[in-house]
């Protein structure tokens, strides 16, 4: 099924009775396999408005996100949030669409410094389970009016209601770039390296680290970015802040090579096609090196100043188990649909939690027809 | 503006309702002594008045627990409140409702430079927030304009800004984890040090639901490290359309000021008068901060310049010391009290586009003279956020009618514009009655699902956010 309206669209829902697997660009099968026909709403697309001077986006939805970068690539902006590409990661070969990354909360290393996915997003309309329209928020940067159902859509995978449009907040791409490179520092090592670098005064950009791989070995990188100028002076800052560890051995100023770079990190290159399991823990970043230390054998990549742990590991583990009692979360991103049938993608809830979880799902779609029980 | 009859059942019920209270509090946290609760009868929007039936003032999640769990098994309707600052209302009581207050509970309970959090208890006031890290070289970023006085916990509620959130974002994009008790006295924690929720966004929607959905007890806020330095230049210009095209030229050039304030001449004159800052005599002042080093300062600064250069205003004003920036600013961070002086005024909190600045300052004008009162505008240009100031008259009869009008005709336009009604205050009483300016039932419907989730009797802060009507068949349930 292939809509071409949002009219189009609530009529279908408001018609149905079994499941609906709501689809963009079908780049992110995620979470626990969700039962019924697919409905495609790529069909939504456009894009409906952008004021570079306003810093704001509005888009159809099914909109590709490379139809967006590249129209915001030609006034020199961009999606602050960086968000990640899984295809390499996932297999899959579809067009990545603007619902498709705020249904799942994509957001990449700038996350850091620039906010989520969910920080930059204004609005929504969507069609929840019951066929009804609903707009939240709208087009500018600060709106309180009402509650905030924008937040909740992101990251709600498509479970409350089927994204139709959504208005983004836009920023000027920089003038220039440098990323400090650190090589085989472990991961005691560059948490140190993250918390100084983040708890500087210069604005960093994205704090990641890339496991050895092949012969190469690890590295742990500190990224700037901004004016020309300033970049150079806060690089240069920045390498002198690590008397410990001594100061960084390459600092990476090209712009196309930072530019590959950051998107091997933001993209999960290192997992592509190994065959693991590929889990994402969030964590306090003091903790990573405790949690990490539970996870021996497994490939690990950093993100987020160590505050983002993705494992590769061995397929059909139940990580949570290995990983004991952690305050924050693990969702099993990438396994066979068998694996993620049996172990819950998304970390339980408290009960208290959980309950209010069901009580929304249960009134945003009292059918239960929007990709039922893919979070659990 | 209407509110619903006060329950006689709760009315009638007042002593055993008190007596309840007192056993399972400390003595001072329970008020009902009429001459007392007086005090709370308002909040920052002081046209509305109504004293509550009696106040709580806890010092413990436990004590806030406790308090609501009885008032949910009493059927007795809870309006939290931070410090009362609330411009819109929020924490307006009804007759038959138990305040509350947070204020008590104010400690730091931890702070994490390697983190960079600070977990606080919500009655804390924001600027002693930042005033706790700021020794080591760390700050809270939201600052609204009332920091000195209010609380996280209204923070929280309102998702409040403040004039540096173009660069560091409002409340709830700083906001990294609450503790909330919820109607039944259920303890929940959401979010945490970490970056992001495991599941549903359920802290996005707390944040921001007018203290709704829960009473926010402690909360878990990003601290940043604090620039090198700041420095604001003053730009003014001849008309009001020059400076919204500068500003929008400043954002597509690719400088991100963490701030960028507008002043109309009805603003610069009362300002002038009053806090005799140096301003020049012009229809429009820009007052732009960049943050950083000397040297990157000079680099930012130096292509503002260039920008306003284009647009040929009428004085650029750089500051050369710590004094000629404290003095750009003094104006603009006196704006409400030269107000107040000369006037009483109603302050709006409309958000539009960028682009649209110019249409809705000439369109402000036009009304204003159709209404007879005068409009000084001072707001957060970067954002869109607009502070309409309405000057009238409380002694003179109909005024404050006349005043409301125009107030509700200004933030219309700023919905027909492509806004909102608020971009930092809230709703409140203030602006529920024009909640279906901007959404339709559908739109309201979904919202008030939330609350029936989140307090299934409707007895969380009544009568706020949505209109009677609107709601009337679930406050009754």
């Amino acid at each position: 099924m292939k809509v071409t309206s949002e009219d189009e669209l609530a009529e279908i829902v408001r018609g149905r009775a079994d499941g609906l697997r709501i689809q963009g660009g079908g780049t992110r099968p995620v979470g626990r396999p969700a039962l019924g026909d697919v409905l495609d709403v790529s069909g939504l697309a456009g894009i409906r408005l952008y004021e570079p001077g306003a810093l704001t986006l509005v888009a159809g939805a099914g909109t590709p996100l490379a139809e967006v970068e590249a129209a915001l690539a030609a006034e020199g902006q961009r999606l602050a949030f960086e968000p990640p590409d899984w295809r390499g990661l996932l297999g899959t070969t579809g067009e990545p669409t603007l619902g498709g990354m705020v249904a799942a909360n994509a957001s990449g290393p700038r996350r850091v410094q620039a906010g989520a996915c969910r920080d930059a997003l204004l609005g929504v309309r969507f069609v929840d389970g019951t066929g009804a329209v609903v707009k939240n928020g709208g087009r500018v940067m600060k709106n309180v009016t009402g509650y905030d159902l924008v937040k909740l859509m992101a990251g709600s995978w498509g479970t409350l209601g089927i994204l139709t449009e959504v208005s983004l907040k836009v920023l000027p791409a920089p003038e220039a770039v440098a990323t400090l490179v650190f090589r085989g520092r472990d991961h005691v090592s560059s948490a140190d390296v993250f918390a100084r670098a983040l708890g500087s005064p210069y604005d960093v950009t994205g704090a990641a680290r890339l496991p050895e791989n092949a012969g190469e070995a690890a590295e742990t990188y500190v990224r700037v970015e901004g004016l020309a100028g300033s970049v150079a002076y806060r690089a240069e800052r920045l390498a002198a802040i690590f008397p410990e560890i001594g100061a960084p051995d390459a600092i990476l100023t090209d712009p196309g090579e930072n530019a590959r770079l950051w998107r091997r990190i933001s993209d999960l290159d290192v997992f592509r096609g190994t065959g693991a399991d590929v889990w994402r823990i969030s964590v306090r970043p003091s903790d990573m090196v405790a949690v990490t230390e539970r996870l021996s054998g497994a490939q690990i990549q950093l993100d987020w100043g160590g505050g983002l742990i993705w494992a590769g590991v061995e397929p059909g583990l139940d990580l949570r188990a290995r990983l004991g009692v952690f305050a924050g979360h693990a969702t099993l991103i990438r396994a066979s649909e068998a694996t993620r049938a049996r172990i819950a993608p998304f970390q339980p809830e408290p009960a208290a939690i959980a309950a209010i979880s069901a009580g929304l799902r249960a009134r945003f779609d009292p059918r239960g027809i929007l990709n039922a029980g893919l979070m659990g | 503006m209407d509110m619903p009859v006060p329950s006689d059942s709760v009315l009638t019920r007042k002593a055993a309702i008190v007596a309840r209270l007192r056993r399972l509090l400390p003595d001072d946290a329970v008020i009902d002594d009429p001459a007392e609760t007086l005090a709370y009868e308002c909040d920052g929007l002081t046209a509305y008045r109504c004293a509550p039936l009696a106040v709580v003032l806890p010092r413990s999640t436990e004590e806030v627990a406790a308090t609501l769990a009885l008032c949910h098994e009493e059927g007795v309707p809870v309006v939290p409140r931070g410090s009362g600052t609330s411009l819109a209302g929020g924490a307006l009581p009804t007759a038959d409702s138990v305040i509350l207050g947070v204020a008590r509970m104010n400690r730091v309970l931890e702070t994490n430079y390697t983190d960079r959090y600070i977990r606080v208890e919500t009655g804390r006031t924001n600027l002693s927030v930042s005033g706790s890290v700021e020794a080591d070289g760390f700050f809270y970023a939201p600052d609204p304009s009332s920091q000195l006085a209010c609380a996280i916990a209204g923070n929280i509620a309102m998702n409040s800004g403040g004039a540096h959130c173009l660069k560091y974002g409002v409340t709830t994009n700083n906001l990294l984890g609450v503790t909330v008790v919820l109607m039944d006295g259920t303890v929940i924690e959401l979010g945490g040090a970490h970056m992001d929720a495991g599941g549903l966004d359920l802290l996005g929607v707390v944040c921001g639901s007018e203290g709704q959905l829960g009473v926010v007890t402690e909360a878990i806020l990003r601290i940043l490290p604090r620039p090198e330095g700041a420095r604001p230049v003053l730009i003014g210009f001849n008309s009001n359309e020059i400076a919204g095209a500068c500003v929008a030229d400043i954002i597509k050039a690719g400088v991100l000021p963490v701030a960028i304030e507008f002043m109309d001449r009805p603003c610069i004159r009362a300002c002038e008068d009053f806090a005799h800052a140096g301003y020049p005599d012009c229809e429009a002042l820009l007052i732009v901060e960049v943050e950083g080093s000397g040297a990157e300062i000079d680099e930012q600064l130096g292509l503002i310049r260039q920008i306003a250069m284009r647009h040929d205003p009428v004085e650029f004003r750089e500051s050369g010391s710590e004094e000629e920036a404290r003095k750009i600013w003094l104006g603009r961070k006196s704006a409400f009290g030269a107000m107040g002086q000369i006037n009483d005024y109603m302050c709006l909190d409309g958000t539009i586009p960028v682009s649209s600045l110019p249409l809705v300052l000439r369109r402000i004008g036009e009304m204003s003279r159709e209404f007879g009162l005068d409009v000084a505008n001072v707001f957060h240009a970067g954002d869109g956020n607009m502070h309409p100031l309405i000057l009238f008259d409380a002694n003179k009869p109909g005024d404050l009618e006349t005043c409301e009008a125009l107030g509700a005709e200004i933030l219309k336009l700023c919905v027909e514009v492509g806004g909102c009604l608020t971009g930092e205050h809230g709703v409140g009483i203030e602006k529920r009655d024009l909640m279906n300016v901007q959404y339709s039932a559908p739109d309201m419907e979904a919202q008030m699902r939330v609350k029936d989730v989140f307090d299934p009797k409707w007895l969380l802060n009544p009568a706020k956010v949505f209109p009677l009507d609107a709601s009337a068949g679930r406050r009754a349930g």
